[in-house]
Order: C-alpha cells, then sequence, then structure tokens
C-alpha cells in the first residue's frame, strides 16, 4: 500500500538533519519548568534531614511562620492523607517487602536529604531564609548502609533501614534456566568447570552514580481551574498523572501534567518524586499556584541515584574456553525506599547476563537489600549496564586463562549471524544481528593488529606507560515492551504507545506522540518519519508531546523505547491517514480506488498523470463540500502499538588506554565502536546519543562514584566531589554502524539511546586491566581511579574501595591537617 | 543556591573599602571576583552582612614593571595575569600555572589577589608565587605593609592579612631566562590538583644553576620544597639526578587524604610529578 520505497520518499529517513528543537534548548528561550511563572504564585523550600536515619521528635515551625513573607509551613502531620504516596510500580515478587514512602515522613526519616516539613513563601529566596529557621528535635537511630551488612542484618541482628520490617531484605528474585526449560544445570556444569574445565569466580562491585541531568528537577502546580495543572520537568508525565491520581484521591480527570521542555533525565526523571507530590499537595491546600526548584546540592541529595550491586560471579567453560555456565548472585542496593521501578531495575538485568552468547546453563538471583541511603532507581541502560559489565569482564577474564585474544574468546562463544532469530538460555527472542560484521569492521577501524604489536613492543621494554587494549561487545534488549511480558513480570502497566496524526485545513501535519522527550530530539526524528512517509516536507511537522491534555494516552520515554515502540505507532497512525485520504482522493479524480498509487505525498491514477496531494485533500477534507457520501469529515487519525517482541541491538566497542604505571593515571588513547541499532532514522542524532552515552560509561569506569561517610552523609555533594566529565576530559571517538534491520517494527529501527553506556563501562576497564594484566593484575575497583591502579600494580589488590573525606575548598572552618 | 540576604558595597578606592572594613569588621567579607566566596555563600556555607566588592577599585587592576620586581595588582583577572607579556617574561611560572588555573570562565571572573588570599592549600597559584619568592603588600588603616612569602599562608584558608587589611599587590622577583613547568595531577580537566609543582629552573649549560620548587596541596598551605631546591643546586639536568633530589620532596610535608588520594599517595605522587616538573622546567621533559 505505502510507497516508502520511492527515492522521493526515502529523502528523510536517514539524512543528517540538524534538531529542529535545538535553538530553543540551547539558548534556553523556551518553556523549561522554572521559566514558568503564574500570577500569585507561591515559592516552596523544603527543610530536609541531616541524619540518615532518626526518629522526628517534634518540629517547631513557629519561628519560620513569622519570616519576612512567609505564607505557611507545613509538615506531613499537616497534610496528612492529601500529600498521597509515592508508589512502586514493579513489585518484583509476590511477597515483596516494601516499606510505605510518604513524601514527607512523619515520624522517621531514612535518609539524609528527606523532607520533613515545607516553608511556603512568597519569594524563593524568602522561603530559603525561613527554612533555616524550621527547629526539628531528631532522635538520631543507627543506620543501615554497608550493603553486605544489610542484606544479613536480619539474620546477624544487625542494623536494619526500616525497623518494624524486621529486614532490609525486600525481594529475592530468580531465573534458573533448567527450571524455565531454557537452558541446563548450571550447578552441573559448575562442577564438571571445577573437575575438568576452568572455571571463573568473581566479585564485581557496581559503584553508585548519580544521573546528574543538566536541568534541576523543578515543579508548579496550578490548583485554579477545573483541572488542576502540574508542570513538571519529568520524563513520565502520563506515569506521573497516573500516581497522583491513585494515591491522592483527585480523579484523574480533574489532572493535567505537562512536562515542557525538560533539560535531560537518563532515568533520572523516570520518577514520582516527593518534591511533585508535596507541591500537589500545597497547591490545593492553599488554593494558589506554588513552584519548587531544587538547587543542586539537593538534586545530588535526594533524586534517585543509580547502579549499586555486588556481583557474585561464576563462569564455567572447557579448557579450550567454550562457556558452559553462568551463575549471578547479585545484592542490589535500593536505598531507603523501593522507587518507582526500584527492584525491577536488577530483574532488567537478568536476561542480559547471557547476553550474545550462546551459554548452555544459566542461573540469576538477585537480593534486594534496602539502606539509609537515597533510594535508586533506573539509570542510563537500567540493570543491562551492570549485566553486561559482568559478563565482559569475565570474558577477558576467560580469555586470560585460556590464553588467548579476548575477541577470540568471544567468537567462540557468539551467536553466528545464521541463527537468528535465536532464543536465549534466559528465554528471549533475538530477532537479528550480526556480531561478526560488526566486530570487523571495529577491528578494521581500531587498527586492532598494530595497537596489539605496541602493546608487546611496550611491556617488552617495561615502558612507564603501558598500553591496554578493552574489548566490550553488548546487545541490550530495547523497547520496552510488551505488555504481556510486563503483565508476567508483575509490572504494574503496559508497554504500549500511542500516537496522532492530525491533517490541517492549510496542509500541514500536527503529530502528537504519548512518548514524552526530555533531549533526544524526538521532534526532529519524528518529523523525518512522518514526512517521509506522508510526503509533506520536513518543516510542516510539528511534534506535540509531553501535555496531557493534548498528548492523552502515552507510557512516556525512558528504555530506549520512543523511537522503536512510538515510531511504529506513529507509522501506524500515519497509513491511517493515508487510507482515510484514498476514498476521498477517488470520488475526487473520478477514479476507482483500487486504481490510485500513494507516492511521495500523492496519490495517483495508475497509468495517467491525474494525481492529487495530500494537502489537497486535507483541505478538500476540512471544507466538506464534496466527499464521498457518508464520510466523516475527517483525516485525522490515531494508533496504539504494543509491540510484539523486544529488540536487539548489539555492538563491539574497542578501547585503548595508556596507563602511566608511575602515577596510576589512566589516559584514553583511541575508543572505536561499531553499533548496529538496525535502520537508522538520523545518523547526527545517533551520533549524539553514542557520544553522550559513551562519555557516561566511560565516567563510571574513571570517574563517577556516589560516596557516603560512616554516618550515611552524602560526601560527593557538590561536583566538586562528584567528578563529572566534560568534553576536556574525553576524546574524539569513531563510530560506525552496520545494519541488520529489526524484524520487530516496520522501520526496522533499534534502540540507540542506552547503546554508548552500556558497552563503554566494560571496555574502558578491561583496557586498564589489560595494560597491567602482565604486572599480576586482574582487576581494578571502579571508578579506576589514578591511586587504585597505582595500588593494584604495586600490591596486586583491586584498589580498594573509596570511603575518605571531601576536599574543603568550599568549608570555611578550621580544618586542621597539621 | 540562593544565598542568605546580604548588604553589598562597592567602593571605588583602597580607602573607601578600608573604611568598609573598618565599620563592618567581622560582619563583612570582601569579594575579589567571587570565584570561591560565591559558592560559599550560595551553599550557606557562610552568611556575611556585608559584601565588599573591589571589582571596582582601578587601582588594583593590572601589571606593571617595579625594577627588580613586577607588581601584580591584587585585583588582575587570572586571564590578564597569564596573558601579560611581563609575566611571560619575568616570572614564567606564573604563566604556566595559570593556565591549568579551573577553566576559562573562572579565569575571567577570579583574580589574582583574590585566590592567593583565600588561601586553598590546593590552589593553583600559591606554590608558583612561594617559589618566585613573592612579597605580598597589604594596606589597612596604618598604611601599608610587607609581607614575605614564608610568612603570609598560616594554615588552611588562613593568611597574615589582618581582619582591618586589603591585598593590594603581590610582588614577584624577575626570574628571567629562568625555564619553568607547573605539574597539575588532577584526575578530570576541571578539578582541584590532587597534587601540583611548581618548579623554576636557571641552567648554567646542561647543569642547574638554581632551582626554585613549590608545592601545592601537600599541606594545609602551600609549601616550597627547599630541600629540593638545595640538591638540585649544581646537578647535572639529567633524570636521574633530578629524580635523586625530586626523592627528598615529601619530607616534612602533612598532606591530606582524601577521597582522590591518601596522604601517601600524594607523598608518592608529588615525588613523580617533582621530577617531571624540574626536568621540564630545564626543557628536558
Amino acid at each position: 500500500m505505502t510507497a516508502t520505497q520511492e527515492p522521493a520518499a526515502q529523502a528523510e529517513i536517514g539524512r543528517d538533519r540538524r534538531r529542529k528543537e535545538d535553538q530553543r534548548l540551547i539558548t534556553g528561550r523556551t518553556r523549561w519548568t522554572d521559566n514558568i511563572t503564574l500570577p500569585g504564585m507561591l515559592h516552596l523550600a523544603m527543610v530536609r534531614s541531616p541524619f540518615a536515619h532518626a526518629r522526628i521528635t517534634s518540629i517547631d515551625t513557629s519561628a519560620a511562620k513569622a519570616g519576612r513573607n512567609v505564607v505557611t509551613v507545613l509538615t506531613g502531620a499537616d497534610l496528612g492523607e492529601a500529600q498521597g504516596a509515592c508508589i512502586n510500580a514493579w513489585p518484583v515478587v509476590e511477597d515483596q517487602v516494601t516499606p510505605d514512602h510518604l513524601p514527607m515522613p512523619t515520624d522517621r526519616v531514612a535518609f539524609a536529604g528527606e523532607t520533613v516539613a515545607v516553608v511556603v513563601a512568597r519569594s524563593a529566596a524568602e522561603a530559603r531564609d525561613a527554612a533555616e529557621l524550621v527547629e526539628v528535635d531528631y532522635e538520631e537511630l543507627p543506620a543501615a548502609l554497608d550493603l553486605k551488612e544489610a542484606a544479613a542484618a536480619h539474620e546477624s541482628g544487625g542494623t536494619l533501614a526500616h525497623p518494624d520490617l524486621g529486614t532490609n531484605v525486600t525481594a529475592v528474585w530468580r531465573f534458573d534456566s533448567a527450571e524455565a526449560g531454557t537452558g541446563g544445570d548450571v550447578e552441573a556444569a559448575i562442577a564438571e568447570a571445577r573437575d575438568s574445565g576452568i572455571l571463573i569466580e568473581r566479585e564485581y562491585r557496581q559503584q553508585r552514580l548519580i544521573p546528574a541531568f543538566m536541568e534541576p528537577r523543578s515543579v508548579v502546580v496550578d490548583p485554579t481551574g477545573e483541572q488542576i495543572t502540574i508542570w513538571s520537568a519529568t520524563q513520565i508525565p502520563h506515569i506521573l498523572r497516573f500516581a497522583l491520581a491513585a494515591t491522592t484521591g483527585v480523579p484523574e480527570s480533574k489532572i493535567r501534567v505537562i512536562a515542557p521542555d525538560v533539560g535531560g533525565g537518563f532515568g533520572g526523571k523516570l520518577q514520582q518524586t516527593p518534591e511533585e507530590m508535596i507541591a500537589f499537595a500545597v497547591a490545593r491546600r492553599l488554593g494558589k499556584p506554588v513552584k519548587f526548584t531544587e538547587t543542586r546540592s539537593e538534586s545530588l541529595l535526594t533524586a534517585h541515584h543509580g547502579r549499586d550491586q555486588w556481583q557474585r560471579l561464576t563462569l564455567a567453560a572447557t579448557k579450550e574456553g567454550t562457556v558452559t555456565g553462568l551463575k549471578v548472585d547479585l545484592l542490589a542496593d535500593l536505598g531507603a525506599y523501593v522507587a518507582i521501578v526500584g527492584g525491577g531495575v536488577p530483574v532488567l538485568g537478568a536476561f542480559m547476563f547471557n547476553a550474545i552468547y550462546k551459554f548452555p546453563a544459566y542461573q540469576f538471583q538477585t537480593t534486594n537489600v534496602l539502606t539509609n541511603k537515597a533510594w535508586t532507581d533506573a539509570y542510563r541502560g537500567a540493570g543491562r549496564p551492570e549485566a553486561t559489565y559482568a559478563i565482559e569482564r569475565l570474558m577477558d577474564e576467560l580469555a586470560a586463562e585460556v590464553g588467548v585474544d579476548p575477541l577470540e574468546i568471544r567468537e567462540r562463544n557468539w551467536i553466528n549471524h545464521e541463527e537468528f532469530p535465536f532464543t536465549t538460555v534466559a528465554g528471549l527472542e533475538y530477532d537479528s544481528g550480526n556480531y561478526e560484521a560488526a566486530t570487523a569492521r571495529a577491528k578494521e577501524m581500531f587498527g586492532y593488529d598494530a595497537l596489539r604489536a605496541e602493546q608487546a613492543e611496550r611491556r617488552a621494554r617495561g615502558d612507564k606507560v603501558q598500553l591496554g587494549l578493552g574489548v566490550s561487545t553488548f546487545t541490550e534488549m530495547c523497547g520496552l515492551a510488551p505488555s504481556r511480558v510486563l503483565g508476567s513480570l508483575n509490572y504494574g502497566a503496559g508497554g504500549w504507545e500511542h500516537a496522532e496524526v492530525r491533517m490541517l485545513a492549510t496542509g500541514t501535519v500536527e503529530v502528537v506522540t504519548g512518548a514524552s522527550a526530555h533531549g533526544q530530539g524526538h521532534e526532529t526524528a519524528f518529523s523525518q518519519i512522518v514526512a517521509d512517509r506522508l510526503g509533506v516536507p520536513f518543516e510542516d511537522v510539528e511534534i506535540l508531546h509531553g501535555d496531557t491534555q493534548i498528548s492523552h494516552k502515552g507510557l512516556d520515554t525512558y528504555g530506549s523505547r520512543s523511537l522503536v515502540v512510538g515510531g511504529e505507532a506513529l507509522v501506524r497512525a500515519v497509513d491511517k491517514v493515508i487510507e482515510k485520504a484514498r476514498p476521498v482522493a477517488a470520488h475526487l479524480l473520478e477514479a476507482s480506488a483500487d486504481d490510485l498509487e500513494f507516492s511521495g505525498g500523492s496519490f495517483t491514477v495508475k497509468g495517467t498523470d491525474q494525481g492529487m496531494a495530500i494537502q489537497e485533500i486535507a483541505t478538500a477534507v476540512f471544507a466538506a463540500h464534496n466527499l464521498p457520501d457518508g464520510m466523516e469529515p475527517s483525516l485525522d487519525s490515531e494508533a496504539t502499538y504494543d509491540p510484539v517482541n523486544f529488540n536487539y541491538p548489539h555492538g563491539t566497542h574497542l578501547c585503548a588506554v595508556e596507563v602511566d604505571t608511575e602515577t596510576g593515571q589512566v589516559k584514553l588513547r583511541k575508543y572505536v565502536c561499531c553499533d548496529d541499532i538496525g535502520v537508522v532514522i538520523n545518523p547526527l542524532i545517533v551520533a549524539g546519543q553514542v557520544h553522550g552515552g559513551l562519555v557516561q560509561g566511560i565516567a563510571q569506569a574513571l570517574w563517577e562514584e556516589a560516596i557516603y561517610d560512616e554516618n550515611g552523609t552524602l560526601v560527593t555533594g557538590s561536583f566538586v566531589d562528584y567528578l563529572l566529565p566534560t568534553a576536556a576530559d574525553t576524546i574524539t571517538f569513531e563510530i560506525d554502524h552496520t545494519t541488520s534491520p529489526s524484524t520487530t517494527n516496520s522501520l526496522g529501527t533499534k534502540g540507540v539511546g542506552e547503546a554508548g553506556t552500556i558497552a563503554s563501562t566494560p571496555a574502558v576497564v578491561n583496557a586498564v586491566v589489560d595494560a597491567v594484566r602482565h604486572l599480576g593484575v586482574n582487576d581494578i575497583t571502579m571508578p579506576c581511579t589514578p591511586e587504585r591502579v597505582w595500588r593494584a600494580i604495586n600490591d596486586g589488590s583491586s584498589g580498594g574501595e573509596t570511603t575518605e573525606a571531601a576536599m574543603p575548598h568550599f568549608d570555611e572552618t578550621e580544618g586542621g591537617v597539621q | 543556591m540562593i544565598p542568605a540576604a546580604f548588604e553589598y558595597v562597592a567602593p571605588t578606592s583602597v580607602e573607601e573599602a578600608l573604611a568598609a572594613l573598618a565599620e563592618h569588621g567581622d560582619d563583612a567579607k570582601i569579594i575579589a571576583g567571587g570565584q570561591s566566596l560565591l559558592p560559599v555563600l550560595r551553599m550557606r556555607l557562610n552568611a556575611p552582612e556585608w559584601v565588599i566588592d573591589l571589582g571596582r577599585i582601578d587601582s588594583l587592576r593590572g601589571v606593571r614593571d617595579g625594577g627588580d620586581h613586577l607588581v601584580i595588582g591584587a585585583m588582575t583577572t587570572h586571564h590578564d595575569v597569564g596573558r601579560d607579556p611581563l609575566v611571560h617574561e619575568h616570572a614564567l611560572l606564573i604563566s604556566k600555572a595559570i593556565t591549568h588555573l579551573a577553566d576559562a570562565q573562572v579565569r575571567h571572573r577570579g583574580t589574582f589577589g583574590g585566590a592567593l588570599a583565600h588561601a586553598d592549600p590546593a590552589g593553583d597559584l600559591g606554590a608558583p608565587a612561594l617559589a618566585l619568592g613573592s612579597t605580598f603588600v597589604v594596606q589597612g588603616p596604618g598604611g601599608t605593609r610587607e609581607i614575605p612569602g614564608a610568612d603570609f599562608f598560616v594554615d588552611l584558608f588562613e593568611t597574615a592579612i589582618s581582619d582591618d587589611e586589603i591585598l593590594t599587590e603581590v610582588r614577584v622577583p624577575k626570574h628571567d631566562g629562568w625555564g619553568a613547568s607547573y605539574e597539575k595531577f588532577v584526575r578530570i580537566a576541571h578539578q582541584w590538583p590532587i597534587v601540583a609543582v611548581a618548579a623554576t629552573v636557571r641552567l648554567e649549560g646542561d647543569t642547574i644553576a638554581e632551582a626554585r620548587v613549590g608545592l601545592t596541596n601537600m599541606g594545609s598551605t602551600p609549601l616550597r620544597a627547599h630541600a629540593v631546591e638545595e640538591a638540585l643546586a649544581g646537578r647535572p639536568a639529567t633524570e636521574d639526578a633530578v629524580a635523586g633530589a625530586a626523592a627528598l620532596v615529601a619530607d616534612g610535608t602533612n598532606p591530606p587524604s582524601d577521597l582522590n588520594g591518601d596522604a601517601d599517595y600524594r607523598r608518592h605522587i608529588a615525588t613523580v610529578m617533582t621530577r617531571r616538573a624540574v626536568l621540564a622546567a630545564a626543557g628536558r621533559g
């Protein structure tokens, strides 16, 4: 029916369009939530607990209430049930232990930074000033901080994050290939390898990270009018509306949520936050618009964190390096509460530890644990970077054990391209891929053999600067998600996406998507898809999103889903427009609908030069003077698409680092990757996603770590100590693509948003370890700080954990190091 | 990130500034570019009632030739000091250090005197200023006085400037023809140094005739490595000879332990950076 193979119609897909949204985003002349000012709007400031775990014995708000231009000060008790609750959408097991999560707790705080009172004033500065006048008496409680100790606390009598729960373990989720019928018995494989093969046993640390999006979170609530309107810097306006309605009793139809332009999220704004709930409750209480914008310090302290796992791993293999089984035993630190995805993050990883390989036996278990630290949730990749790190580090260890090149050990175990579609030991069906081709291309770009030769030469010479080459392959399940699969995993919602296409009278097009962009470039990429399929100019397509009044249905943006799920909904809605237009064209052209061809935006009568553009038809339908009998005068169409399967992008990443053995300093030398993400809509946007993802993944390997001290205070509470890299710290990346079109959507696209982040972390750490393996090192704890690398070289350790204090640059008090 | 309310005054002469300081005393903080003070105020680690801005006192800005020394006005921005031809010719070490100082935005706002008076032991200017034998000129109600470099830095964030005084200029003895290098050890580019070493040397042929070495973040103040300087004098500018002298650098230092490195690691890094800085200053790096 469609004519996407025509040259004219192909022009947009695959084109390096500059992003139409960038001018307003980069200049800031746009609708960031904090830019919104409403008449009579009041400002909020949060009073936050300095203690990781404490009983609230009293809150005296009298001095703050007397502050200049202070309207009121409210506590959790004052707001009562109107404050609602923060929900967990994914209880991963039936008997999950889930602590109640009030936006403002009334009796006990469970992490440092939790809000205990909110000040409402006429200006943000006055609210901040008065917040310092709120006197809160706490009775400090012991805090559960160490993940391993917390996991065992119910047996050891250790500290509990929530004493009334009797345990810190919220859930134990398990998958076993023998039980599931998807593979063999992992214990048998391990026993055999112990006896006559190779057994690699390791414990890796996934440090805690902070998403550190560019725009701090902000929320404005306007309770005047029939619908309560809430603007929020969120990734999930639709889910937020659901959560507000479900927990406050306000009918969903009375709530309008708008995510205006949002400055990044990386999963960090995939949350229903206490601050949103508090602002909603205060606005309703006072009947006036309110705004809350967090400071960067508050953002680092209280916006959810990511990663934070211990991974105990056992890889069984033959002496030749063929893997026979993998056993994964995780401890996952959920922090103080089970967040909206929460314990689902490690479960998302469960299906990816077997990666691109044909493992015959597999077992996975995660123990999800509560501690008195900031809650953790999705962070770019969500479970899959952790899984990829573990297996790609192990494959390097196996290669070292067997004594072959790390690429060779992967080749011995990966799925060959002829074997797709391939059902894995974790039970997923991979749609398409070609690991051989991507790896060959990456090797060629990298100059692999020449770098190996240089490495050998430096080792022989005993150079103080050693070269290391790191390999990482990856695949990921993208496009969350088939609703049935989510249902089988006990997730609280579906995974479909919705789109509408509106043909305007003048021939331009409004497109509504339920995906909610926060910097990715949806407006440009979706415009290209519509322009191509509908045959209208790119400039004539307007993408509308992020407002529940306009985009009434949607499941928002995360998990590399917007293009592969939302894009498919869009395609289907466009096709419906074309099908609605066909009888109109036939009527006006006085031809049979069967004789019409649609191509390049026009219907033409086969074998004639008669035709009519879609825009002309739109105008005719608007006028409605001459339509087929009984036809509804509208071309507008919508589609809701529920994917039948995930799709599986993959890639091969190669990294070269130089390690200064005198200092332990790691310097990036070269980074290449060849990702197969199916059909590319806009190579420029893809390059941006890959580059940004690479930097974020490299940052986990080398720089970033959220650290708490022994009192549960976040030491890395500013960018002085939480080391975010800038362009000055990275190198030029060389990226390329192979193309194995996805078979699960009509555009053949696969997700790309998380790819760079997933693959780069193990590539870099593998490179660092490779540089010094000959010095007796087989692991370095992330981030691979110069001190850790240096200690690893000098005492053969993995460098130990970071436990120290912050640098004191901003501390005006007496320091005293002498 | 909203500071507590404060009163703001921007005098146009040192005398007016001193009068404001005398009037408000302990309730006042001087702002001299604000690249350290503003974050402190915004994070509410400090809440002075008065902020006295030296930014409009033109006489405190600029670099001039003082004969056997340079005079760097306290309110000269890092950017202006860093690109000043007099500084490049007579105090190359300072030019080199400034190229490593923070980022371009900070260098255009932060000032030479402001950074030195802040006395962060991890600041990039204390070590080069000390190594070059600088003298600090302060002005108070009773007139001006000169503070020798060795006496200027007292402790963490503490200098010999009295509460009623203002740093007006820094006098840097000319080191014409001396090579210089500032080796800064960081994990990411815009970070404060974990350790840095400022070295400047005068060669006679292949021999190091004289050397000056300053250390950043190796104690509660910037330090001068006298033992290394003495050991280098008269030695050949070779890797082995310099390494031997550099091995003395950590003696008597008391570096901090924090999440970027333990004290013993910092001592090791100081040794490596000293060797590299001296060799680079000698054109052998």
